[in-house]
């Protein structure tokens, strides 16, 4: 019943929010210097043939007037046509999404699978020589810059060992997608050339991507385990014998989790906002670089298309997050 | 290997009357930022077989300092410097660290909180919870069961498990609650304080220890519930044969569940009697205070003049002498030797009070 | 109340906010006193085809650029435009959040509400998504590129605040001060403000090292300041055609992003230890 209310409250405030934000975008986007439908027209269009293309559009008409107008095709589920790949939004995105999805989890996992025992670590050894080198490597990681991390990286594994493949998602020409994840595909097809290849080329994006996400998890998770070893059911279980491996990895930490998996929807911040630089570095052709490219040709409707789809994920992502930490902490009692 | 059921320490159980635990002069200080706090200074406590101690002082005394030590979980500043733990004539500061954890916490001594709120893990289930210490702790675990890494991830075995489980349900109805098998599914927090209490005491005698520590353990519950739950653990431990350390700040409590009593005052024990002697004959001036601050049982021990010292330099010989009218030149120099005055009536002081007979 | 004396006595005692509190005054020495450290100040603006693409040597410290100016001097004077960019962006992000959320947090009627709502809204996507939009429409320049961190940084200070004058309305001495019919705005900026200043210090120094990191992807993607300017993010993307023969010179401009960050987030943590030690070490401050 509480989580029902509570995922009637949440959406209830996504739609505003995210009418909010396409209002702000959307007034951004039009004070744009440049003539997108000049550009778009071509160097040799006349001035008529540009009226009738900005009428077609609809770019003649007063911006409140275009604001609602987007508000109603919003409604029913239409971002609109891309200037420049002149296909629909919606199609353009969701073509491109399972791309920055992949690199997205394939970070996630890094992140969560490193930080959460390097945290409890750092919990463990507080104040002392491993403590102190977790912080100072996970402050560190929070300070690089991800785009020089990613020239780094190719710089050394790709231009100099030749280990790993300098950019794009796979080599040659992409496969005709099943699911888009091409780890899922290389899989159900048994192609476990591909398969390696898919990886090969996953790993550089998705370490670059995880670095930021992999601190984070590392310090909160170290705070959390840090609040959880004060409370006294630890106390208890050692009393009671119980081995300190166990109270650590399987007590200690479930409460921690409870405190860190509110961080997630933080965690997807920054993935998100990394993926638009990585992507691009990578050429990795995901909805970041889309939206960035996008922006470069003052694409309208991809742009605002691309912001309220990353409202929309953000948002699920929160909301997913809020039931989750309702779920694993039954009565809120938790760390 | 033979046999599976046999428990591990079977040579071990002493007879009733034999000295069960033996503290031995124990002396820990903890490091803090302001010095060395000698929370603990020379404490002798003997508890014998099938006996309930309790041992009594003010709040910060050092009562869960002296349990902690025993169960050998003190905190990373503390640092036992002197003394001995010895247990069913084991020195338990030889021990290794690891059998310690296997063998002697939870095992041989088991522990009941303070806090039954806190204790319990507020994420898993109560019937979780009970099983993992069973898995770990059960009377029928085999000596050479789940060791060292292979053990973090060993199955539970099946016969145990159901051996255990019916102790389990068992256990629940000798601590009396409602619905032992409707118990197992609930989380902690759907239980009443008193009930958690009760479970705990359940999860302390499943594994057939020889000695529980119940530190305060009924401090954080109702008055009305207190008298049920003391009255439900002697019946247990009695008709078990168990010993028990009862810490309390409470006389009227003690006087309720225990056979004999010490006193414990700023890290040092001053009076040890059977508890008739000690309410009936009190000797040390400290103790004598700690009565008449006291008229009705179930008041707390608070309104007796003068401060508790400081431990980071306490006061030197006798540590009541700040407080004590009855001090001397003798009491600043040295601590008072314990002096026995029969019966199991020991005494640490110069001057004791002269009670009638 | 813990004075300003035992507060920096504290920070350098710990080891890390010792170094970062180092790095971040090397920095500002660095930004003022550019054109005298530099080793080849002129070389900062002017093409010098000879020099084109120099490994680094005893001349030129870091190499050289494609330009073929010194790289060295190019980082020192870049730290200006870094520190600019670091201090007046969050200085406007402080003056707009701030008051915002002040009056959020102490008005508890719709008003407050709607405030806080307008500031989730920009929290709604991330912080570079919109800081793109922004600074793309407006044309790469420097005070695009703030205008766009401020516009989006501000809702970070409005939620803080916001939070801690919530919890702080109940407290007995506000209400004591309520009660004795201080007028409102005294009550604010005499207790109130004061009371929130800790996490608030926090949070700036944080804000700059987050801010100098996304300004520089600003400009690495071409949309900070235009050119011949030294702006140390678009001379990583400048490099990425030399690569990987060229190494140095996107190694130097990257190693100094680096440090001025690590530096903000080490005081920033070493801060938030002494400030207030309620706010859990953790936060990165996004
Ligand atoms: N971890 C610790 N560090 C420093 N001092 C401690 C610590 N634990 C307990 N003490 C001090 O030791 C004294 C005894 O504490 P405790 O054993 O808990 O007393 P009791 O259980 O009798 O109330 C107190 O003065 C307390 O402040
Ligand atoms: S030894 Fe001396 S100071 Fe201590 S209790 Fe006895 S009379 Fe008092
Ligand atoms: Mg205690």
């Amino acid at each position: 019943m509480r989580i029902a209310a509570l995922i009637l409250v949440r959406v209830a405030w996504l739609a505003p929010t995210l009418a909010g934000l396409v209002a702000i975008v959307f007034v951004i986007s039009r004070v744009i210097p440049s003539d997108p439908v000049a550009l778009l027209a071509g160097e040799t269009a006349s001035r008529a043939q540009i009226e009738l293309l900005r009428q077609k559009l609809g770019l003649d008409r007063p911006l409140p007037r275009q604001l609602l107008d987007y508000y109603g095709q919003l409604a029913r589920g239409d971002l609109g046509t891309s200037l420049f790949t002149t296909r629909a939004v919606w199609d353009d995105l969701s073509a491109r999404l399972p791309a920055t999805m992949e690199l997205t989890i394939a970070a996630m996992i890094l992140a969560v699978a490193l930080g959460i025992p390097l945290g409890v670590v750092a919990a463990l050894y507080r104040n002392r020589p491993t403590d102190h080198a977790l912080r100072v490597v996970s402050v560190a990681g929070l300070a690089l810059a991800s785009f020089w991390l990613a020239l780094m990286l190719q710089l050394f594994f790709a231009m100099d060992l030749r280990w790993l493949p300098l950019q794009a998602r796979i080599t040659g020409f992409p496969p005709p997608p099943i699911t888009g994840f091409y780890v899922i595909d290389a899989v159900l097809e048994g192609n476990f050339k591909r398969l390696g290849d898919v990886f090969a080329h996953l790993i550089l994006p998705a370490v670059t991507l995880a670095i930021p996400a992999l601190a984070t998890v590392v310090r909160f998770t170290r705070a959390g385990v840090l609040e959880t070893l004060q409370r006294p059911f630890v106390t208890y279980q050692r009393a009671m014998g119980i081995p300190a491996g166990l109270i650590v990895w399987k007590y200690v930490l479930r409460n921690s989790l409870v405190s860190t998996v509110t961080q997630i929807g933080l965690l997807f911040g920054i993935l998100l906002a990394g993926a638009v630089v990585i992507e691009t570095v990578f050429q990795w052709p995901g909805i970041g670089a889309y939206a960035f490219e996008a922006i470069l040709h003052s694409d309208y409707a991809a742009v605002m298309g691309f912001t309220v789809y990353a409202g929309v994920v953000f948002g699920i992502v929160n909301l997913i997050v809020d039931i989750l930490h309702a779920v694993l902490d039954p009565r809120g009692t938790a760390a | 290997m033979a046999c599976a059921t046999c428990l591990t320490h079977g040579s071990d159980v002493a007879t009733p009357g034999d000295k069960l635990l033996e503290v031995d002069h124990l002396c820990v200080t903890f490091a803090t930022e302001a010095g060395a706090a000698k929370v603990l200074d020379g404490v002798n406590l003997t508890i014998r077989a099938g006996e309930i101690m309790g041992l009594v002082g003010e709040s910060g005394c050092g009562k869960t300092t002296l349990a902690n030590t025993i169960l050998g979980i003190l905190a990373g500043n503390a640092r036992a410097e002197a003394g001995r733990v010895w247990f069913a004539g084991e020195d338990l500061f030889a021990l290794p660290q690891r059998r310690m954890a296997r063998d002697v916490r939870g095992r041989r001594i088991t522990f009941i909180p303070q806090d039954p709120f806190g204790s319990f893990n507020p994420l898993f289930s109560v019937g979780a919870q009970t099983r993992e210490l069973m898995k770990w702790k059960s009377p029928r675990r085999a000596p050479g069961e789940h060791q060292g890494l292979a053990g973090f991830f060993a199955r539970y075995p099946r016969a145990r498990r159901r051996a255990d489980a019916e102790a389990i349900v068992q256990m629940l109805r000798s601590v009396q609650m409602p619905d032992p098998a409707a118990t197992a599914g609930k989380l902690p927090h759907e239980f009443s304080g008193g009930q958690r209490q009760r479970l705990m005491i359940a999860l302390a005698l499943l594994p057939q220890p020889q000695l529980v520590i119940a530190d305060e353990p009924t401090t954080a519950l109702d008055v009305t519930i207190q008298a049920q739950i003391l009255k439900l653990l002697k019946q247990l431990a009695k008709s078990r044969g168990i010993s028990v350390l009862f810490t309390t700040h409470d006389l009227g409590t003690a006087y309720e569940i225990c056979d004999r009593i010490t006193v414990m005052y700023a890290g040092q024990e001053v009076e040890s009697a059977p508890v008739a002697d000690f309410f009936g004959r009190p000797q040390h001036p400290y103790t004598v205070r700690l009565l008449e601050s006291l008229p009705r049982p179930g008041r707390e021990l608070r309104e007796i003049g003068g401060e508790i010292p400081r431990l980071i330099d306490p006061p030197s010989g006798c540590r009541f002498h700040p407080r004590c009218a009855r001090a001397s030149e003798i009491c600043r120099k040295e601590r008072p030797p314990a002096t026995s005055l029969g019966g199991g009536h020991e005494v640490r002081c110069y001057h004791p009070v002269e009670t009638p007979p | 109340m813990r004075t300003a004396r035992d507060i920096a006595l504290k920070l350098i005692g710990d080891p890390s906010a010792a170094l970062g509190l180092l790095i971040i005054v090397a920095l500002v020495a660095v930004a003022v006193l550019a054109p005298l450290i530099a080793t080849h100040p002129e070389a900062v603006w002017d093409m010098n085809p000879r020099d084109r693409l120099l490994p680094p040597s005893e001349t030129y410290l870091f190499g050289t650029d494609r330009m073929g100016a010194d790289i060295f001097s190019r980082i020192l004077f870049g730290a200006r435009i870094t520190l600019t960019i670091a201090i007046v962006a969050v200085g406007a992000a402080l003056m707009i959040g701030v008051p915002i959320g002040l009056i959020s947090g102490w008005c508890g009627n719709w008003l407050g509400e709607a405030l806080l709502r307008v500031s989730d809204i920009f929290l709604a996507v991330p912080q570079i998504v919109l800081a793109i939009a922004i600074s793309q429409t407006l044309g790469p320049s420097i005070e695009n590129v703030i205008l766009a961190l401020s516009v989006t940084y501000w809702p970070w200070f409005t939620r803080l605040v916001h939070a801690e004058v919530r919890a702080l309305r109940h407290e007995t001495f506000i209400e004591a001060a309520i009660a004795l019919g201080v007028p409102t705005w005294r009550i604010v900026l005499l207790h109130v403000l004061p009371s929130v200043l800790s996490p608030i210090i926090v949070r700036t120094s944080i804000g700059m090292g987050f801010t100098i990191l996304t300004a520089s992807a600003l400009g690495f993607l071409g949309l900070g300041a235009p050119p011949p300017a030294p702006e140390w993010g678009r001379m990583i993307s400048e490099a990425r055609e030399f690569l990987p023969e060229a190494w140095w010179s996107a190694l130097a401009p990257g190693l100094a992003i680096f440090l001025v960050v690590m530096g903000f987030n080490l005081l920033g943590d070493g801060l938030r230890d002494v400030l207030d030690p309620r706010i859990r070490r953790g936060n990165p401050g996004r």
